[in-house]
């Protein structure tokens, strides 16, 4: 398996070799390895790449799995456009 | 983890690290950083990520003009590799009132005897820099090219990569519990991983600075209180420099990944340590955003969250000594402008500690407040 045609985060593009990189310079939580490599942080904020990064960690570390916590995955959730947001409540105080 | 440590700095946000390299790089031994959580894990990570250098102060010119040199060289300084993305497409400042634009000016006066590029436009030519923008209302505009986007996290990395090589020893998921003293003066840190001895100790802890110095029976005049902003998914540029107005209240930049950020100062916020997100802020975001850059309406919101502001009685920095314990040290109340600001205090706080003259003729000191000498910033969101 080559490890830099392994995609784990498919929003931001980042490689197996670039998450086994991060834990091997010593960020071994999910939430660090967000912040160094931008997985988790595209559209789905990390539901399918959260649970193979901790499985990376999990394996390179020895920790068990139950106890690496996963990223935190914040509102509005989906994906939502600002005209959506704003649909029908602009008045004119808001200009 | 050492149980002996010349200087310990409490926090591994950017100033915290910035502070610690820079104690090293003075040649200070045994330097020892804590962290309660990962680096970059309170306010810097969770900040809009802009460095600019148009204020209204001499000082906060200066302060911020330096900094801007360290982003601009900062692999070369810091002798590391880490890209920290600086992006130097400007800040463009909107004016919607006579009054504004002549405090611009004024600022823009003080901006030159500095050097710093910027320049007054008028809002055909502010369109020019930025065509998507929703000119009605707009009476003017300061921009400076030079302004423009790090990444938070990789200058925080840097900061710490480099501390570490200079013999900084960093502890990550470290909490502090105690702040030990006797006579007024300091016996050491107790963490949850055991107890360092330290004459001295720079608390540089954000948003949880207060409480940190209390430990050592010392109540600071700051305060936390919580500011929102979200991120969209990545578009096609669209976007050059950051947006901001301080009488409208927003501040919006288009990152280099293609991804919108913004934010704007919320109205009878709570002290408090509250950082959840809230629907509101979400609504009254969208329609701000919107209003000033139409284009954006059909661009995805995929992410909202929310940081500490530490706040001081003049919005602005306190990096200085506390008299009252011989060996404490606080560089907090950067009302949300610690990231832009954080490489020239590091230099500052490192000659607080070790004595010496300072780089900067600066007074950021915390008995200013006791003097009476409130600095008035008039660029402040």
């Amino acid at each position: 398996m080559d490890e830099n045609k392994v995609i784990i985060c498919r929003c931001e593009d980042v490689t197996l070799k670039e998450i086994r990189n991060a834990i091997r310079e010593g960020f071994t939580t999910v939430e660090e390895i967000k912040r160094v490599t931008r997985s988790g942080m595209g559209p789905c904020q990390g539901k399918t790449c959260g649970l193979l990064i901790a499985k990376e960690i999990s394996q390179m570390t020895g920790k068990p799995m139950e106890e690496i916590e996963l990223q935190n995955i914040r509102p509005p959730y989906g994906g939502i456009t600002f005209e959506e947001v704003t649909k029908g409540t602009i008045t004119e105080n808001d200009k | 983890m050492k149980n002996k440590a010349n200087v310990v700095v409490i926090g591994g946000g950017v100033v915290g690290c910035s502070i610690a390299y820079n104690l090293a790089k003075k040649g200070v031994k045994d330097v020892v950083l804590l962290e309660k959580s990962y680096l970059s894990s309170g306010a810097t990570g969770r900040c809009g990520a802009g460095v600019r250098q148009q204020w209204g102060t001499k000082q906060n010119c200066l302060l911020a003009s330096e900094s801007m040199n360290i982003f601009e060289n900062f692999a070369d300084i810091l002798q590391i590799k880490r890209d920290i993305e600086l992006k130097q497409k400007g800040y463009l400042l909107l004016a919607y009132s006579d009054k504004e634009l002549e405090q611009f000016k004024k600022n823009i006066e003080v901006q030159h005897s500095l050097n710093i590029p910027s320049v007054l436009l008028t809002p055909k030519e502010a369109k020019e820099i930025v065509p998507n923008l929703n000119i009605e209302k707009l009476v003017g505009a300061a921009y400076c090219a030079k302004d423009g986007h790090a990444n938070p996290f990789q200058v925080t990395l840097g900061y710490a990569e480099a501390a570490q090589r200079l013999g900084v020893e960093i502890n990550k998921f470290t909490e502090v519990k105690d702040i030990k003293t006797k006579n007024d003066a300091l016996l050491g840190v107790q963490t949850n991983k055991g107890f360092i001895e330290c004459k001295k100790v720079v608390v540089a802890a954000g948003g949880w600075t207060q409480n940190i110095t209390k430990m050592a029976k010392i109540d600071l005049p700051i305060y936390s209180e919580r500011h929102e902003i979200l991120v969209t998914e990545s578009v096609k540029s669209i976007l050059d420099p950051m947006l901001m107005s301080f009488s409208y209240n927003i501040y919006c930049q288009q990152e280099p990944v293609g991804s919108f950020i913004m934010g704007y100062g919320p109205e009878n916020e709570p002290h408090s340590y509250n950082m959840e997100s809230s629907w509101k802020f979400l609504e009254t975001m969208s329609k701000k955003a919107t209003w000033l850059l139409p284009p954006l309406k059909n661009i995805r919101i995929i992410r909202q969250w929310a940081g500490l502001y530490n706040i001081s009685p003049d919005r602005q920095p306190i990096v200085s000594q506390i008299n009252q314990v011989e060996g404490l040290y606080v560089a907090c109340g950067f009302s949300g402008h610690g990231f832009m600001l954080a490489p020239a205090v590091g230099i500052l706080m490192a000659d607080i500690v070790t004595g010496d003259k300072l780089t900067y003729d600066v007074i950021l000191d915390l008995e200013r407040f006791n003097r009476g000498e409130i600095i008035e910033e008039p660029s402040v969101v």
